[in-house]
């Protein structure tokens, strides 16, 4: 797979919303959504990223698929620099790259009928299609495990998970290459979210697509993820494949958000050995210097306040930005005898 | 007889549609210093039945039957007024939502002093007081300062601190909490988790936890009541509901769960089709038409509505199926496939 040229890569990429203030809407600052991030993501593979809300990783995938355009860095799609492609010139390349969207609720229009929903994609880039459009939207419908005599309903007529799957149709209506999933199941109950886990891992075999998941959920990223990339204010901190990531955690804000998912084991609940982190994520309009983390990490010395760790990798495609990450290789050597409290 | 002691509850509300049935049925109870967790998915009934003991359906159109005793008080039986009296000072709520729940205009501090001065007559500087001693209780630094703000100067996290602080304000018997941690992030929910064990063991009440999440309900719960379609399907307590759980529709919730202390599997076991509408719930066993057992029960399924029988002692479940082939199939059949996982 890596030896292929990736599908997408980004280099560097960064948004930053400019505040304003006064009468003639004078910038006083920039909050930085994103702030320098770089990535591959390869053909069939699944990259999930993970992160607390205001993380920026919403912002990363909307940078991505080009509906906000990036204050600086790159991002090349197939190897087309499409960082600042005008409007028009974007539009043929929405058929390879598309989006689900977290809300089933607000991302489709309730005037339309779920056959307008699913076919618009097809009017919108003019594609024929072999037995008309009504034909390709029921094929689909069928595909995401929809009735395709549905055509016809309004989406108010189906539950969330069944929403969720017309978003899905939708996205999958001209084949894309790329799919941006930004919280697909957050919305839903369990029994229906793991209904929609199986359905999206269906499809990525049977279509041979590509996806970037993003979700808070770890254990859902663990799921469905080959890479993950971990984010915290704006930055990737640590991105590797999901055996590594999960078994052998480098970051300490990785290591923390780990030990913080409840465990569904009321035995393991006693035993468990935890990592708490005090307080809440520093606001992006004004992030700490330096390592970003260094106002909530246990392992924090002088350096981490003053010198930013770069993003390095340390063992095989696992990249880690951190001066004293854990479970190192002794070349990185550490003193690794944090405590935890 | 129990703290609080929940006897056939009904909650039904006359819609244009149908009669809603919210909550059909329900019996429990809870101790001083036990923890109860309630947990099902979205439109089984659980917050109805946690508004429904806090007296908050009364006035409304909602037709409440049973009863909710509440140190041998019925509350059902009881006046609008009389409840209002019990509400804050012995029983008492955490919402989901702590910037919708709590007043935008007013400060924090004023918040928490008008829901201590109504139960107890003293003056506003005792009040305030009491409210600085609280918010730093619950962990909110500099609370002499913070007491003064209004909740949109808090952060999610904190916010919910000040929820808990207001609803302990009064030392209430009984605190129900709804689904407390659903809108925060994973390392401010373990916070926030933390904080609802040390406080409960302090001032030893009763704890209602409602929620969705299993990882929640198992890391604070002694006992758990599933519920499905406003009944209960299946009660027990922590070990028995994760460790030796009889009822599929448990058996379903386990298995569409990714879990993160246990190697990823290749698929999840969702429980298929949705959650039924309360105004048209499935005769019989209401799981039935999601049930890959329901033909095992000679058409008893659809036609009879189960029992809520014990198995074992303090363990219920409703299932027509014989408690032995529920055993056999948990042991020979559910759990490896769990447990591989």
């Amino acid at each position: 797979m890596s030896e292929n040229e990736p599908l997408l890569s980004v280099h560097d990429m960064e948004k930053h919303f400019p505040v304003t203030a006064g009468l003639f809407k004078r910038q006083v600052g920039a909050v930085k959504a994103v702030d320098g991030v770089s990535f591959e993501v390869f053909k069939g593979e699944t990259l999930g990223l993970v992160g607390e809300s205001g993380c920026g990783k919403s912002t990363t995938g909307r940078l991505v698929t080009r509906l906000l355009e990036p204050t600086g860095g790159k991002v090349v799609f197939e190897g087309r620099d499409i960082t600042h492609l005008s409007q028009g010139k974007l539009r043929p390349l929405r058929r390879d790259m598309q989006m689900i969207f977290q809300d089933p609720y607000s991302s489709l229009n309730p005037r339309h009928t779920v056959g307008a929903i699913v076919g618009a994609p097809f009017r919108i880039q003019g594609i024929k299609t072999e037995n008309g459009i009504k034909k390709a939207v029921q094929d689909i419908l069928e595909l995401v495990g929809l009735n395709p005599e549905h055509y016809n309903r309004y989406p108010h007529e189906f539950s969330g998970g069944q929403r969720q799957r017309i978003g899905i149709a939708r996205t999958l209506a001209l084949k894309p290459k790329l799919i941006i999933a930004d919280e697909p199941v957050s919305a839903l109950d369990v029994s229906i979210q793991a209904q929609v886990v199986n359905l999206l891992e269906d499809l990525q075999n049977e279509l041979d697509l590509t996806y970037v998941v993003i979700a808070h959920d770890l254990s859902v990223v663990r799921h469905i993820s080959d890479r993950v990339a971990v984010m915290y204010l704006g930055k990737i901190v640590e991105i590797a494949d999901r055996k590594s990531l999960y078994a052998a955690p480098m970051h300490p804000y990785t290591n923390a958000l780990l030990s913080a998912v409840p465990v569904p084991d009321p035995k393991a609940r006693r035993d468990r050995e935890r990592i708490r982190l005090t307080g809440d994520v520093p606001s992006p309009l004004n992030p700490p210097p330096a390592c970003r983390f260094h106002t909530r990490c246990w392992k924090a010395q002088e350096i981490c306040k003053t010198v930013e760790p770069p993003l390095e990798e340390l063992s095989g495609g696992h990249r880690v930005a951190c001066h004293f990450p854990e479970n190192a290789p002794v070349a990185a050597a550490a003193p690794d005898d944090a405590a935890q409290a | 007889m129990s703290f609080l002691d929940v006897k056939d509850l009904k909650i039904h509300f006359p819609t244009d549609d149908g009669l809603v049935r919210a909550v059909d049925g329900l019996t429990f109870s809870v101790e001083r210093g036990r923890t109860l967790g309630i947990v099902g998915e979205s439109g089984s009934g659980k917050s109805v039945t946690s508004l429904g003991i806090l007296g908050l359906h009364k006035g409304g159109r909602a037709r409440i039957s049973g009863e909710i005793l509440l140190d041998g008080q019925d509350l059902v039986a009881m006046s609008a007024e009389q409840v209002r009296g019990l509400r804050g000072k012995r029983m008492a709520m955490i919402f989901q939502d702590p910037l919708s729940a709590m007043h935008p205009y007013y400060t924090v501090g004023h918040q928490i002093v008008e829901a201590y001065r109504i139960h107890n007559d003293v003056s506003k500087q005792v009040a305030r007081k009491h409210a600085v001693d609280l918010l730093g209780r619950v962990g909110i630094p500099e609370p002499g300062r913070r007491v003064d703000s209004y909740p949109h100067e808090f952060s999610g996290g904190m916010r919910q601190r000040a929820m808990i602080a207001m609803a302990l304000s009064c030392d209430p018997e009984l605190l129900i909490a709804d689904e407390p941690t659903t809108a925060l992030d994973v390392t401010v929910q373990a916070q926030i988790l933390d904080l609802m064990r040390d406080l409960q063991r302090e001032f030893n009440s009763a704890l209602i936890i409602i929620t969705h999440d299993l990882g929640v309900v198992a890391e604070l719960s002694d006992d758990i009541l599933v519920m499905y379609a406003g009944k209960c399907v299946e009660y027990g307590d922590a070990e028995d509901i994760f460790y030796r759980p009889e009822h599929p529709y448990t058996w379903g919730l386990l298995g569409s769960m990714p879990r993160l202390d246990r190697e990823p599997t290749e698929r999840l076991l969702p429980i298929k089709g949705s959650p039924p509408s309360l105004i048209n719930v499935p005769p019989g066993c209401a799981f039935h038409p999601r049930c890959p057992y329901a033909e095992r029960t000679e058409g008893r399924a659809s036609t009879e509505v189960p029992d809520l029988a014990p198995t074992e002692r303090g363990h219920l479940v409703r299932c027509h199926m014989p408690r032995t082939e529920r055993r056999a199939l948990w042991e020979n059949e559910i759990k490896p496939v769990l447990e591989t996982q």
